[in-house]
C-alpha cells in the first residue's frame, strides 16, 4: 500500500534577550560554566521569578510576523517534572492560554532548477507559547556533568499543525521559519548553539485517507539536516512496519544522528503526568492592542513579502532574490545600494556575487555576514555600478578592482584614476589610433570593405591593445566604420 | 536601667530608648540576649543555631553608628532573630530539614537586607516544623522546640522557635512566617503578639516557599508596639517579588500612637460553635466584654464558608508545596543519598531520606491532587471555593471593621497528643487558616490565660493593607493589659 | 489513592512502613477533603492570588550573577566548575 507522512512540528527558539526569562542575569554562549546563574536560576531556597518585559514584546513580535491571534491575557504555568538540567524540577511555561493561537508560515519548496523559483504554501500553526529554557547536560561515561547557564533563557515553542508532508517540506518549513525569526531579529537561530531546537511528530497513512496515524514523537533533532534525516528515516520505519503487518505504538522515539535511526525512549503509558498548576509566584500578562499596534508598525517586511518585491517591482532576477531575501542586514545594504542607482538588478547581482565572496573571503561572523562597516559602502557599490553603466569603466575592469576597492577602503574613483583606467573616449586620440590600425593593416581594412564583417574585429582588437583595454569598445567601432566606408 | 542582667526582658521599645540614652551598649545587649540562650535554650530548643562572632560583628558596627551620630533606625543594635527558612548571608538555613542540613545561603533574603539596613542585629537561626508544615513543631528534624510556659507541651507551630524565643526571653523580636496561621498559633500558644501582614505586604524574596500563594512573613513580640515598628521595618514592595504589592507603607508605628475611635467588630458565628476549649470561650468573651465597654460595637457577622477553608487550605497548600519542594532533590545544593546509583535514585532516595513524615505526606497529597485526572476535582475546585470564602469577608467588611475570634482553639497540647493524627493537627487551624486564603493580615495578641496558667490569644483580622487600623485597634487592648509582658518561669 | 504512582511522581522513596501509615491517613484525608464536592461553584472564577494585579514584569537590564565557586559550594559534587549527578536513564 502507499502511504503519505503527516508531520507537525515543535520548534523551541531561544530569543536574544539581554537578560533571562525571569530574573536579570546575563543571558550569553560560552561563557565558563555556571557563571550566568543565581538564587533564581539555581532554584535556591526562597528564590522568586520576575518577568522580562522584553522576552514578552519579542514573542508578539513573532506572533505578528507569523499572522497569529495576539492572547489579551496570558498566564504562567509550572509544568512538574524531575530532571537534572531543570533546577526547580518545575519548568515554568503556559498551557492553557498561551501568548499567540493559530498563525501560519509561508514555505517554498525547491523549483526545477536553482533558477526557478518553487511552488510555495502555508503551512498552519496551532500555537506559541513562552518558557523558560533548562540547562545543559554533557554526558561522560559513568556520570553526567551540569551546567545551568542556559537555564532560564527564554524560550519560544512554535507549534505547528500537522500540515507537513514530506521531509523536504519540513525542511522548507524550518528555513522559511529561521529567515523569519533571523531577519526579525528575535534571534541568532544556530541550531549548532541549541538556539533553535526541534521536535517533530511523525505519523503515516494510506494516501486517500484523512484520519491521522498513531503519531510519534522524534526527538534529538539538533541540526536542519538532522531533522530532515530523522524524519525521512522515521517516514521509512513506519511505512516498512505497517507494510510487514505490524502496528505503530504511539511512543517517543529519538534520532542517532552518527547511526542513522531512531531508537525508543518511552511509549504512551510511560508519558509524564506533569501536574500543570497557574504559577502563583507570577501574575498574568494583559496585552493592550495599543501595545500590539506599537510593535506592528515596526514589523519588518516578511522574507517572501520583500522577494516578491524585489522580483515585481525591481526586476531582480529570482536567482539574486532568493539569495538576499533570508538575509536582512543583507537585503538592507542591497537597498540602499539600489536607491542610488540606475539599474537594481546589476547591483543585486553584485551583491550576491562579488560582495559575498569578499565578505566570506575576509572577516565572518558567526551569525551571518557582518555589513555594518563593511569596507564597501552601499554608496561605493552603486557609484561603481553607475560607473559601468555610463561607460566609464568597463565590466572586467570592475570586475578586477573590486577586490582592491573591499580591501583598501576607496572608492571606485578613486582607484580608477590613481590606476588611469577609465575608459578612453577622447574621440581625436581614437581616431588617431584608427587610422593607425588601418594603415597598419591594410588587408584587413580591405576584406572589410569588400564586405566581409568579421574583418573588423581585427582592426578593434589592435586599437584595444594600443590602449590596454582602455578605449570605450562603442567609439572604437563608431570611429573604425567611418572611416573604412566614409 | 543599671542592672544590666535584665536586660534580655525588655520589649524592643525599651531597648531602644536604653540604647538611645546610653543605659547600654548594643554589645551589652547582644551579649545578654547570648548568655540567657545558653542559660535557657537547651530546655527551650527554639535556636537551631546562632552565630556568636557574627552578632557580636554587628553589635559593635551599631554602637560605632551610635557613637558616629549615624544610627539607621530606632532598632539600630536591636536584636531579631530569624525563622530558619529566611536566608541571611553565609548563614544556614535548613528549614528544620536534613535534606539541607550542610546549606548555607549565599544571598539575603529582602526582609533580612531591609533588617540590616535598618541597622538591626540579625541574630540566630528558630526552630520549625520542617518546611513550616506543622502546628507544632514537633516535624523538625532537629527536635521540637518546648512551650516556655510547661516544657511538656509544644509551643505551636509551625513558627514555635520563633514565638517560644520571644516567650522565652531569649530574643526581643523573631520573624516567623505565616500560610495557614504558623505565625498567630504558636504566638497565642506561647503568650506573645504575632501577626500575619495582608498577602504582598511583606516580600517573600528569600523565604523558602511552602505555599507561594498563602505565604507571608511576620513579626513576634512582647507587645503590640513592638510588632507595629518591626512591621514597618519589613514591608513594603520589592521588584524581586512579583506578588508583593506596591502600595504605600505607613508608619505603623506612629499609627498606633494616633487616638483612635473605637469601632465595629464583628464576631463570626460559626467561630463560636463546638469544639472551642472551655478557658479559651471564658477569656474571648472578656475580652470582648473588654473592647464593648471602651466603646466598641460588636456585631454578629457569618462567614458561611469557614468549615470549607481546612480542605481548600489543605488542597491548595500542599499543591503548591509538593511542587515548590521539588528543588530539594540531590542534586545542586542538598544532601545527597549515599544510596543512589541513578539519577532517577538520587531523586527517590535524597527525598525518601532528606525529608521527614509530614513533608513526605503532603508532597504527595499535593501530588494527587494535581494529577491527572484530579485537578478540576480538587485544585481546580480548590481555587474556586477559595473565591467564595474571599466574597464571606468582603461582605463582613462592609459591616465591620475588623473581625475578633479565638486564635487557636484550645491552649498548648501535649507533645505526641495530636502527631498521629493528621487531621486533629490540621484542625488546630480552623481560625487562621481562612485569612491567609483571603490574603487578610492578621494577629494574635494574648489575653488571657488556662486554669493551669497556659496562655490563651485573641486573633483580629482585619481589612486587606489596613495594617494601620488592625494595629491601632490591638494595640488599644495591648497598651493596657500588656499581657504579653507576662514572663514563664523557666 | 494509588500510592505507590503519586510518591513515585513526587519522586520520594517511601518504606514499607510508611507506605502503609500514609495510605490509611491518606485516605482519611481525602474522606475529609469530599466536603469539597458538595459546594456549588458554578461560574466561580478560581483565585490564583489573593490581589491579583497584571504585568509585573522588568525591563531587560541583565546583572552579573555568581562566580562557579559561588553556584557549587553547596554542591554535594561537582567538577569542572559544574554539578555531577550520576549517568541519567532516559525515561
Amino acid at each position: 500500500m502507499d502511504y503519505e507522512a503527516v508531520i507537525g512540528l515543535e520548534v523551541h527558539v531561544q530569543l536574544n534577550t539581554k537578560s533571562k526569562m525571569f530574573t536579570r542575569v546575563s543571558t550569553g554562549f560560552g561563557k565558563s560554566p555556571n557563571t550566568l546563574t543565581n538564587p533564581v536560576v539555581l532554584g535556591l531556597p526562597g528564590a522568586l521569578p520576575v518577568m522580562n518585559r522584553d522576552a514578552i514584546e519579542k514573542s508578539i513580535k513573532v506572533g505578528l510576523l507569523l499572522s497569529c491571534k495576539i492572547a489579551e491575557v496570558c498566564k504562567w504555568d509550572r509544568k512538574n517534572y524531575f530532571y537534572p538540567d531543570m533546577p526547580k524540577n518545575y519548568q515554568i511555561s503556559q498551557f492553557d492560554q498561551p501568548i499567540c493561537e493559530g498563525g501560519e508560515v509561508e514555505i517554498e519548496m525547491p523549483g526545477d532548477s536553482p533558477s526557478e523559483i518553487g511552488s510555495h504554501r502555508i503551512v498552519q500553526l496551532t500555537r506559541i507559547h513562552l518558557e523558560e529554557d533548562v540547562g545543559k547536560l554533557t554526558h561522560y561515561e559513568s556520570d553526567s556533568l551540569v551546567d545551568y547557564n542556559r537555564a532560564g533563557c527564554p524560550l519560544l515553542e512554535i507549534v505547528s499543525e500537522p500540515d507537513l508532508y514530506s521531509p523536504e517540506e519540513v525542511f522548507a518549513y524550518l528555513t522559511s521559519l529561521r529567515n523569519s525569526l533571523v531577519s526579525a531579529e528575535i534571534s541568532p537561530c544556530d541550531m549548532e548553539k541549541g538556539q533553535l531546537r526541534c521536535d517533530a511528530n511523525i505519523s503515516i497513512r494510506p494516501v486517500g485517507t484523512s484520519t491521522l496515524g498513531t503519531k510519534v514523537e522524534l526527538k534529538n533533532l539538533n541540526t536542519i539536516s538532522g531533522v530532515k534525516n530523522g524524519v525521512e528515516y522515521e517516514i521509512r520505519r513506519q511505512t516498512k512496519a505497517l507494510n510487514e503487518g505490524e502496528t505503530i505504538i504511539q511512543e517517543t522515539r529519538r534520532w542517532n544522528p552518527d547511526q542513522k535511526y531512531t531508537t525508543p525512549m518511552r511509549t504512551k503509558e510511560m508519558a509524564h503526568d506533569y501536574r500543570y498548576f497557574p504559577d502563583p509566584d507570577l501574575m498574568p500578562v494583559k496585552i493592550d492592542p495599543e501595545w500590539v499596534n506599537r510593535i506592528s508598525k515596526d514589523l519588518p517586511e516578511k522574507p517572501f513579502d520583500k522577494q516578491r518585491r524585489y522580483m515585481e517591482e525591481m526586476n531582480i532576477p529570482y536567482t539574486s532574490t532568493s539569495a538576499l531575501c533570508g538575509d536582512r542586514p543583507l537585503c538592507e545594504y542591497f537597498e540602499k545600494a539600489a536607491s542610488h542607482c540606475s539599474a537594481p538588478s546589476k547591483v543585486a547581482n553584485w551583491v550576491v556575487n562579488d560582495l559575498l565572496r569578499e565578505v566570506s573571503h575576509s572577516e565572518k561572523d558567526q551569525q551571518g555576514v557582518n555589513l555594518e562597516n563593511c569596507p564597501v559602502s552601499p554608496e561605493s557599490l552603486a557609484e561603481l555600478v553607475n560607473l559601468i553603466e555610463d561607460g566609464v569603466v568597463s565590466n572586467n575592469v570592475a570586475k578586477e578592482i573590486f577586490p582592491e576597492m573591499y580591501a583598501s577602503r576607496k572608492s571606485a574613483k578613486t582607484l580608477i584614476a590613481e590606476k588611469g583606467l577609465e575608459m578612453k573616449s577622447d574621440g581625436d586620440e581614437i581616431e588617431t589610433l584608427c587610422a593607425q590600425a588601418i594603415s597598419n593593416d591594410p588587408d584587413a581594412a580591405d576584406k572589410f570593405r569588400g564586405g566581409k564583417e568579421g574583418a573588423i574585429n581585427a582592426l578593434k582588437g589592435s586599437v584595444m591593445k594600443a590602449t590596454r583595454g582602455q578605449a570605450n569598445p562603442k567609439i572604437v567601432d563608431e570611429t573604425l566604420r567611418r572611416l573604412l566606408l566614409p | 536601667m543599671t542592672d544590666h542582667s535584665e536586660i534580655f526582658t525588655l520589649t524592643g521599645s525599651e531597648l531602644s530608648d536604653g540604647l538611645a540614652s546610653g543605659q547600654f551598649s548594643s554589645e551589652e545587649v547582644t551579649k545578654s540576649y547570648l548568655s540567657r540562650i545558653k542559660e535557657v535554650d537547651d530546655k527551650v530548643h527554639a535556636f537551631l543555631s546562632y552565630d556568636e562572632e557574627d552578632m557580636l560583628d554587628q553589635a559593635k558596627s551599631s554602637d560605632q553608628r551610635r557613637a558616629s551620630g549615624k544610627i539607621l533606625g530606632p532598632l539600630d543594635g536591636v536584636p531579631v532573630c530569624l525563622k530558619d527558612v529566611i536566608s541571611a548571608k553565609g548563614q544556614p538555613l535548613t528549614a528544620a530539614s536534613k535534606i539541607l542540613e550542610k546549606y548555607r545561603s549565599p544571598y539575603d533574603a529582602t526582609v533580612t537586607i531591609k533588617l540590616k539596613k535598618a541597622g538591626v542585629v540579625v541574630g540566630g537561626r528558630l526552630n520549625l516544623d520542617e518546611f513550616a508544615m506543622g502546628s507544632s513543631t514537633e516535624n523538625s528534624a532537629y527536635g521540637p522546640t518546648c512551650n516556655p510556659w510547661d516544657l511538656g507541651r509544644v509551643p505551636g507551630g509551625s513558627s514555635g522557635g520563633s514565638s517560644a524565643a520571644v516567650a522565652a526571653r531569649e530574643a526581643p523580636l523573631t520573624l516567623g512566617s505565616d500560610t495557614g496561621g504558623s505565625i498567630r498559633q504558636p504566638a497565642s500558644l506561647c503568650g506573645v503578639v504575632g501577626m500575619k501582614p495582608t498577602y504582598g505586604r511583606v516580600s517573600r524574596y528569600g523565604l523558602a516557599a511552602f505555599a507561594s500563594s498563602l505565604d507571608q512573613i511576620g513579626p513576634f513580640s512582647q507587645t503590640v508596639e513592638d510588632t507595629a515598628q518591626l512591621l514597618e521595618i519589613i514591608s513594603g514592595h520589592d521588584p524581586l517579588d512579583s506578588t508583593s504589592y506596591p502600595t504605600p507603607v505607613p508608619s505603623f508605628s506612629n499609627e498606633i500612637r494616633q487616638p483612635f475611635k473605637p469601632c465595629k467588630l464583628g464576631l463570626p458565628k460559626e467561630f463560636f460553635g463546638t469544639g472551642m476549649d472551655d478557658d479559651v470561650r471564658k477569656s474571648i468573651e472578656q475580652s470582648i466584654q473588654w473592647y464593648r465597654d471602651k466603646g466598641y460595637e460588636l456585631v454578629e457577622i457569618s462567614l458561611p464558608t469557614t468549615e470549607l477553608s481546612i480542605p481548600v487550605y489543605y488542597v491548595i497548600a500542599t499543591a503548591e508545596a509538593s511542587s515548590n519542594l521539588a528543588r530539594y532533590d540531590g542534586i545542586r545544593y542538598t544532601s545527597r543519598s549515599e544510596h543512589a546509583e541513578n539519577a532517577i535514585d538520587v531523586y527517590a532516595k535524597s527525598r525518601g531520606e532528606g525529608f521527614g513524615e509530614e513533608v513526605k505526606r503532603r508532597c504527595i497529597l499535593g501530588a494527587y491532587g494535581l494529577s491527572s485526572g484530579y485537578y478540576d476535582a480538587y485544585y481546580l475546585r480548590a481555587q474556586k471555593t477559595r473565591t467564595l470564602i474571599r466574597n464571606d469577608f468582603d461582605k463582613a467588611f462592609e459591616q465591620v471593621d475588623a473581625i475578633l475570634t479565638p486564635t487557636s482553639p484550645t491552649p498548648a497540647f501535649k507533645f505526641g497528643e495530636k502527631s498521629e493524627d493528621p487531621i486533629s493537627m490540621y484542625l488546630s487551624d480552623i481560625y487562621t487558616i481562612s485569612t491567609n486564603l483571603a490574603g487578610l493580615p492578621g494577629i494574635s495578641i494574648p489575653c488571657g490565660f488556662t486554669e493551669n496558667g497556659l496562655p490563651i490569644g485573641m486573633q483580629l483580622i482585619g481589612q486587606a493593607f489596613e495594617e494601620g487600623k488592625l494595629l491601632s485597634i490591638a494595640h488599644d487592648y495591648d497598651r493596657e493589659l500588656q499581657l504579653g509582658r507576662s514572663q514563664p518561669s523557666l | 489513592m494509588d500510592i505507590d504512582y503519586v510518591a513515585n511522581l513526587a519522586r520520594i522513596e517511601l518504606t514499607p512502613e510508611e507506605r502503609k501509615k500514609f495510605q490509611g491517613q491518606l485516605g482519611d484525608v481525602l474522606v475529609y477533603f469530599e466536603k469539597l464536592q458538595e459546594v456549588n461553584v458554578e461560574g466561580v472564577t478560581p483565585t490564583a492570588h489573593a490581589f491579583p494585579r497584571f504585568n509585573v514584569w522588568d525591563e531587560d537590564e541583565p546583572t552579573t550573577g555568581f562566580t562557579s565557586d559561588e553556584a557549587l559550594k553547596n554542591a554535594p559534587k561537582s567538577r569542572n566548575d559544574q554539578i555531577v549527578v550520576p549517568k541519567v536513564i532516559e525515561e
